[in-house]
């Protein structure tokens, strides 16, 4: 399975959380084998442990467009 | 250039120059009594009960005032954007040196030549399909990158990333800044919006403005703002003045917010929700893992279960078992049928003994028959000469009537 083998921490939170349920709705419809419901459940435990810190260290980040629509600068919190 | 003089010419007060002016202005024929047609705009009504005004046409503006006691009649629905005709003096307030229009009496000019403009911009751009209901898309419930088309020094732009900050800090937010008021704004927003809508990522875009007179809040009603928010290929959320303000920008959005605050509210979801949402999935996880393993459990026992009905060593075991159920029981079925079998055939030989009629001919009686074979039981069944056979207990003795059967004489 190639999202199996996504890497967690290049996602955003919506895309994790996606994952996550859809790694719970696939157990608990309990079509899975045995092993493969396992290997889902140690997934489902790191997307929600990556959403849980992206939620408790969230820190807005703003960016301003220069008004000439040429450059970006970046600003500080 | 003045010829310089002997001696510097004496000044006067600023107090003295502005009573001056003030004399001079009150004394004038025309400033003391005349009609001013314009726009009321800038109108106040502090608790004093004065009502405090800018009347204004395309050029230039007139402060104007109308003291408590002459308010009252027709000025209880006065409001900015309003064309009215007023009456009543100019002169000067000394202490601002500044001069305005002392109102008595206010006429209706007709609706505000602002709100004519609206509406007939409005119904064109309705008659357009515009702000067809239809072509409102939804707003993304969870943005990554949102867009915001403001003034980058109103507080209306705090007010936003004050509430995006505390409401769901994931979010990245891009300001496309752009003047909210005055001629150049409707162009810079065109330009800011368009800029948004070119930059990669961006889920939904914000235009805003903090609240303001029906005039600071006009270019959000220029033809050329409102086309370019509903044609944003990026869904809009308009968060324009404050609540009793509608701007077409808000027609034309996607989605109407009151305030600017409202509308960085609508455009992303509430941490507090996200984090139950989570737990809830956490939970929902365990217990898919639990309900499994508890699947698995009863399929691996009822396995085993089986496993063991169909071992021989059961198998042995159960046959000589249900074996000697059999035995045991059958054999106590046989004995008890016996049992019975012969109580019954007891009883019966008992009753036929007394039954045997032969056992009455042991105490002296006799059986007679006729040679029919007949059993006679009245002397109307036999005549002279008839030959019967007598039965008794150990034989049969033939006779024959001897004279006629005489019946016994009633009484006797």
């Amino acid at each position: 399975m190639s999202e199996q083998k996504n890497k967690i921490a290049g996602m955003t939170y919506e895309q994790a959380f996606a994952e996550l349920e859809t790694i719970v709705a696939s157990l608990e419809s309990g079509q899975q084998p045995l092993e493969q419901s396992l290997k889902l459940y140690e997934r489902g435990q790191m997307l929600a442990q990556f959403c849980a810190n992206l939620l408790d260290q969230a820190e807005l980040k703003i960016k301003q467009l220069n008004p000439s629509g040429k450059t970006t600068q970046e600003e500080s919190e | 250039m003045l010829q310089p003089s002997l001696f510097p010419v004496p000044s006067i007060t600023v107090s003295e120059l502005t009573r001056y002016l003030r004399e001079w202005m009150e004394s004038d024929e025309l400033l003391r009594d005349i009609w001013v047609q314009g726009e009321i705009s800038n109108l106040s009504r502090p608790a004093s009960g004065h009502i405090y005004f800018t009347l204004k046409d395309q050029n230039s503006a007139l402060k104007c005032v109308i003291w408590r006691t002459a308010a009252g009649r027709n000025t209880g629905n006065l409001q900015s954007g309003l064309a009215v005709e007023v009456h009543g003096y100019v002169s000067i307030y000394e202490r601002d040196g500044a001069y305005q229009l002392y109102v008595d009496t206010v006429r209706m000019a007709g609706e505000g030549s602002l709100y004519l403009e609206f509406m007939r911009l409005k119904a064109k751009l309705e008659a357009e399909g515009l702000f067809d209901p239809a072509r409102k898309r939804p707003i993304p419930e969870v943005p990554v990158r949102i867009g915001i088309v403001t003034s980058p020094t109103g507080a209306a732009l705090q007010d936003m990333l004050n509430t995006l900050r505390r409401r769901y800090p994931l979010v990245e937010v891009v300001i496309s800044p752009a003047a909210v008021q005055g001629d150049l704004a409707p162009g810079e927003l065109v330009t800011a919006l368009d800029r948004l809508n070119r930059e990669p990522g961006i889920d939904v875009i914000i235009i805003a403005r903090g609240g303001g007179s029906l005039e600071d809040l006009w270019a959000f009603n220029d033809e050329r703002v409102v086309r370019a928010v509903a044609d944003s290929v990026i869904p809009t959320i308009s968060g324009v003045g404050h609540e009793t303000d509608f701007t077409l920008t808000d027609f034309a959005a996607d989605l109407r917010a009151p305030t600017p605050t409202a509308a960085a509210e609508l455009a992303v979801p509430d941490q507090v929700d996200v984090r139950e949402k989570l737990v809830v999935t956490i939970h929902r996880l365990a217990d898919a893992l639990a309900g499994i393993a508890q699947v698995e459990k009863m399929n691996l026992s009822e396995v085993m279960h089986r496993l063991m009905q169909v071992s021989p060593l059961m198998r042995v075991r159960s046959d000589r078992q249900r074996l000697d159920e059999l035995n045991g029981r059958s054999l106590t079925t046989a004995m008890h049928f016996i049992q019975m079998a012969k109580t019954r055939t007891e009883s019966i030989g008992q009753r036929m003994g007394t039954l045997n009629p032969f056992a009455v001919l042991e105490r002296g009686y006799a059986i007679v028959t006729n040679p029919a074979g007949e059993i006679i039981r009245s002397v109307d069944q036999t005549f002279k000469d008839d030959n019967l056979d007598v039965r008794v207990s150990d034989g049969v003795i033939s006779t024959r009537v001897k004279g006629e059967p005489v019946r016994d004489k009633p009484g006797d």
